[in-house]
């Protein structure tokens, strides 16, 4: 496979937004990625972005946001209905037919318009589960009983969750921050049995941008590339009672596939409620005494759905390129309970 | 040719039709995807990964179907990626399995795309009332119209010129089992008799809203090398897009349109279109989009693509038949119109095409477009190995 | 017992939305309640959007000033609708047509009235006609519909690059 490389990375503050439209909130952060590597939209092989209608519930919302990019003469384009990390993925592999040099990918979506934990449940069969409504949360729920009666303790729900709290502290993008202890935690109510509030994402609205390059011009556009030594994505099925909810078999062969090797200084796991943390590093055989989880504070601290699984492959990236590892996994989910999952691995070395 | 060699080892596609209600959403792609793989003489476990395609979630009112699709697709423990790129949502997705395939990642990939226009509502999920938007709706033809009759302005063109293509396409859609609409009886009278919808477009001049899938089975030189099947070796793909309202763009020969087809010429080492391509399956849904395809594409000189609809050039024994399966006038599930193209193309060159073959078609164009003639998807599949 | 084939089944989907339309847009919405259609100029192409969106499509940039443009314009194509949709009732047939408002370089569709359908025509030079001020609310459909000028039509070429 060809080296193909984060070269650059940017994200949107992640807080509800009333005042901006998809393609403004999509326009600063665009231009943001792009000012380091001095590339413009025509210097650019391939975009791609990711992106739900239903978010918006407007069909074609990736249809404006391409303006943002400014596609004029035109370009070579293509979207997934996905999270943005699937987005590069599509990139990844158009960069390895050795005509192009540089992609860039982009996600957005705004979770505020809408009862995003409703929409979600649109996800759903449409015939037998779909009609009952479960939405997002109940979902979640049903996978932490799982988990929990699995053998774990919700004790290790709340340190998930104060970890996360803590490390967002440094993370200008975060919403969620703050010092607090697991006891606190614990004192809070149930909001969805199992889970407590904090156990679940905040409502967010973003965008994120990756530039990725190839070979010698990664090296040209970045000091420290963020080298993609591994990527896979597998998919679940999607019903609930078909498969073990305290475990993720697709993260696990797809961590395998892309080489984890239980070995990372940090990982960037999209995990939007807690106790899904807990079941994807286990699915990759991390340890938390010897890899950093979440040091951005994760989708807990903050949750642009359809745009947060790119931004823990942005993350771990940036993190990798600003010298804080040699060796991140990042992964992102889609899906009702963890269904579908990728996994990226990427290294920087001096 | 950029990246490794890459073939169309099978192909298959459901009986088009406005309702099919004997089986669900993942019945209706599951028979599409069976009929790839045998065709391709394949089974489930020989699939390395899934590309589905589809238009808007809001037609089916299922957000991110291919979550619930996985399980009928095979694709349980395997990569599925899902696209949507407007209407061409066909043709790049059929892209995007042939570039997981070039690229040197699989092997075998099965791509797939379908609507099932019956269980949504179209029209609603294309005219939501959204607030601060320009109040006047008027559905896609509505949209189409005035462009068609900025077309006949700009190329003078005969104004039964739409209702040619409209008799050709529906004549070739008798030869083709699959196709929706089969009006054996059809006719010049009818046609022009048909109601004026959006002038200049008569009702006989648009597609039909269907339910359906297609799929095919992309695989690598080696997975074609050993098939005992025909199969349709790709030349060339491309996609380009441009903004959908951006001050200046022609609507009527878009400036993506002429690029993508120089880029998919190029990559097939074509330098004369009209004389090496020998048919093409072109994304008309709305009759007096085929002239201006014609001309988009490099077949015709602009101004003149209403002249090779009236000489015969397009019909079935014409120099250059255009839409040999009826086309988009004659089956239209939206999401899987644009790999029926791609599909139908890989057929006539893979020689399967059955009674609506192209004698001896050797090299063909698949064409696929979406939006607001924004977007643009093709690809150039041939008889012989790539050089 | 065979039991009959179930063929489908109506499962109703209600989702509600809180829309925000943006900056520019916004911008635009608050001029219309005033009566006034506001464009924006892209700084780099120095072309006016009517509305504007985000920001220029075409380059990739925010917006600049503001630009004042004029409720006159050219019919530049049209078609003539008749089948009706669910959410707008008008008398059959009527023409959407798509105007580009003086000053703007972008076009609108809009209803065209005031004139006998077989006699529009492109080029026509047409004119808002304004809902009663007291109906002014933050939308396009302030204007009603455009109805002629008593103008000579507009030469083709001057409205070519529109159509
Ligand atoms: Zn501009």
């Amino acid at each position: 496979m060809r080296d193909v490389a984060v070269v650059s990375f940017a994200q949107s503050a992640t807080r509800r937004d009333q005042t901006r439209n998809e393609v403004e909130i999509l326009l600063p952060v665009l231009r943001e990625a792009m000012a380091p590597t001095g590339l413009t939209t025509h210097d650019i092989g391939f975009t791609c972005s990711g992106s739900s209608d239903y978010l918006a519930g407007q069909a074609f919302a990736f249809v404006s946001a391409l303006d943002a990019v400014g596609p004029w003469p035109p370009i070579q384009e293509s979207h997934v209905e996905m999270d943005g990390a699937w987005a590069l993925y599509e990139a990844w592999v158009r960069l390895q037919h050795g005509d192009i040099d540089t992609a860039l990918v982009y996600a957005f979506g705004k979770s505020s318009p809408g009862d995003v934990a409703r929409v979600l449940s649109l996800q759903l069969d449409p015939y037998v589960t779909g009609p009952l409504w479960p939405d997002a949360i109940s979902l979640a729920a049903l996978q932490a009983r799982a988990f929990l009666e699995a053998g774990h303790d919700e004790k290790d729900l709340a340190r998930v969750v104060a970890r996360s709290r803590r490390n967002a502290v440094g993370n200008p993008h975060a919403q969620l921050s703050g010092d607090i202890d697991e006891a606190t935690l614990l004192d809070e109510p149930l909001y969805a049995d199992p889970l407590r509030m904090h156990d679940c994402p905040p409502i967010s609205d973003g965008a994120a941008v990756v530039v990725l390059a190839a070979g010698d011009k990664a090296r040209e556009l970045c000091e420290r590339p963020a080298w993609i030594r591994g990527i896979d994505h597998r998919i679940d099925v999607q019903a609930l009672g078909s498969r073990d909810l305290s475990q993720s078999a697709s993260t696990r062969l797809a961590g395998e596939k892309a080489g984890v090797g239980g070995r990372a200084d940090l990982a960037e796991l999209h995990a939007p409620f807690s106790h899904q943390e807990l079941i994807v590093a286990e699915a990759l055989g991390l340890d938390e005494t010897a890899t950093s989880i979440n040091p951005s504070g994760g989708a807990l601290a903050s949750n642009p759905v359809m745009v947060a699984g790119l931004v823990r492959i942005g993350e771990a990236a940036r993190r990798l390129s600003a010298g804080e590892g040699e060796r991140a996994v990042a992964h992102a989910t889609s899906g009702p309970a963890l269904q579908q999952n990728l996994v990226c691995v990427l290294e920087a070395t001096s | 040719m950029s990246g490794q060699l890459a073939a169309v080892l099978g192909t298959g596609q459901t009986k088009h039709v406005a309702k099919r209600d004997d089986v669900s959403i993942a019945g209706l792609v599951r028979e599409a995807a069976d009929r790839a793989l045998e065709d391709a003489g394949l089974t489930y476990a020989d699939i390395d990964a899934v590309v589905i395609g589809k238009a808007p979630d809001m037609f089916e009112g299922v957000m991110m179907p291919e979550l619930y699709l996985a399980e009928a697709l095979g694709a349980i423990g395997k990569p599925l990626i899902r696209v949507h790129t407007a209407g061409s949502v066909g043709g790049s997705t059929a892209i995007v399995a042939t570039h997981l395939v070039q690229a040197g990642v699989h092997e075998r990939v099965l791509t797939v795309a379908f609507e099932k226009q019956s269980e949504s509502n179209a029209m609603w999920a294309l005219s939501i009332k959204i607030p601060f938007s320009q109040p006047l709706v008027a559905g896609a033809g509505g949209y189409f119209a005035p462009i068609i009759r900025g077309y006949i302005r700009k190329a003078d063109a005969p104004l039964d010129t739409g209702f040619q293509v409209v008799l050709k396409d529906r004549l070739n859609a008798l030869k083709n089992p699959y196709a929706h609409l089969h009006q054996p009886d059809i006719s010049m009278e009818q046609i022009i008799e048909s109601p004026l919808l959006w002038d200049p477009i008569r009702y006989a001049e648009t597609c039909p809203s269907s339910d359906g899938a297609a799929a095919m089975v992309i695989g690598s030189e080696r997975a074609a090398d050993a098939s005992s099947r025909p199969v349709a070796w790709i030349h060339g793909t491309a996609v380009r897009s441009e903004p959908t309202m951006g001050a200046g763009r022609d609507r009527v020969n878009p400036h993506a349109g002429r690029d993508c087809a120089k880029a998919v010429y190029a990559e097939a080492g074509i330098t004369d279109p009209f004389r090496e391509i020998d048919c093409a399956e072109i994304y008309v849904p709305f009759s007096w989009f085929e002239p201006m395809w014609l001309e988009n594409l490099g077949f015709a000189e602009e101004g003149t693509g209403w002249k090779m609809v009236h000489d015969g050039t397009t019909a079935l024994d014409g120099d250059l038949p255009i839409n040999m399966s009826g086309g988009v006038l004659s089956s239209n599930p939206i999401g899987a119109s644009g790999m029926i193209r791609f599909l139908e193309v890989a057929n006539q060159v893979r020689g399967t095409a059955g009674e609506h073959q192209v004698d001896g078609a050797r090299k063909a164009l698949g064409h696929a477009y979406g939006g607001g003639s924004q977007f643009f998807a093709m690809w150039v599949v041939g008889k012989d190995k790539p050089k | 017992m065979t039991a009959e084939p179930i063929t489908g089944i109506v499962t109703p989907i209600r989702l509600d939305y809180t829309y925000t339309p943006g900056t520019s847009p916004s911008q635009f919405l608050r001029g219309m309640k005033e009566g006034r259609i506001l464009g924006r100029r892209c700084p780099s192409c120095a072309k006016v959007y009517v509305p504007p969106r985000g920001g220029c499509p075409m380059c990739g940039v925010e917006f600049a000033e503001e630009v004042r443009v004029a409720d006159t314009g050219t019919l530049v194509t049209f078609a003539v609708v008749n089948v009706n949709f669910a959410n707008r009732v008008i008398d059959l047939p009527y023409v959407s047509g798509e105007v580009r408002f003086d000053g703007s370089d972008t076009t609108s569709m809009v209803l065209v009235q005031g004139i006998p359908v077989d006699q529009v025509r492109m080029g026509m030079r047409v004119k808002a006609h304004w809902l009663p001020r007291d109906e002014w609310d933050f939308t396009f459909a302030n204007i009603d519909y455009v109805e002629p000028l008593d103008e000579p039509d507009a030469d083709y070429e001057s409205y070519k690059e529109f159509v």
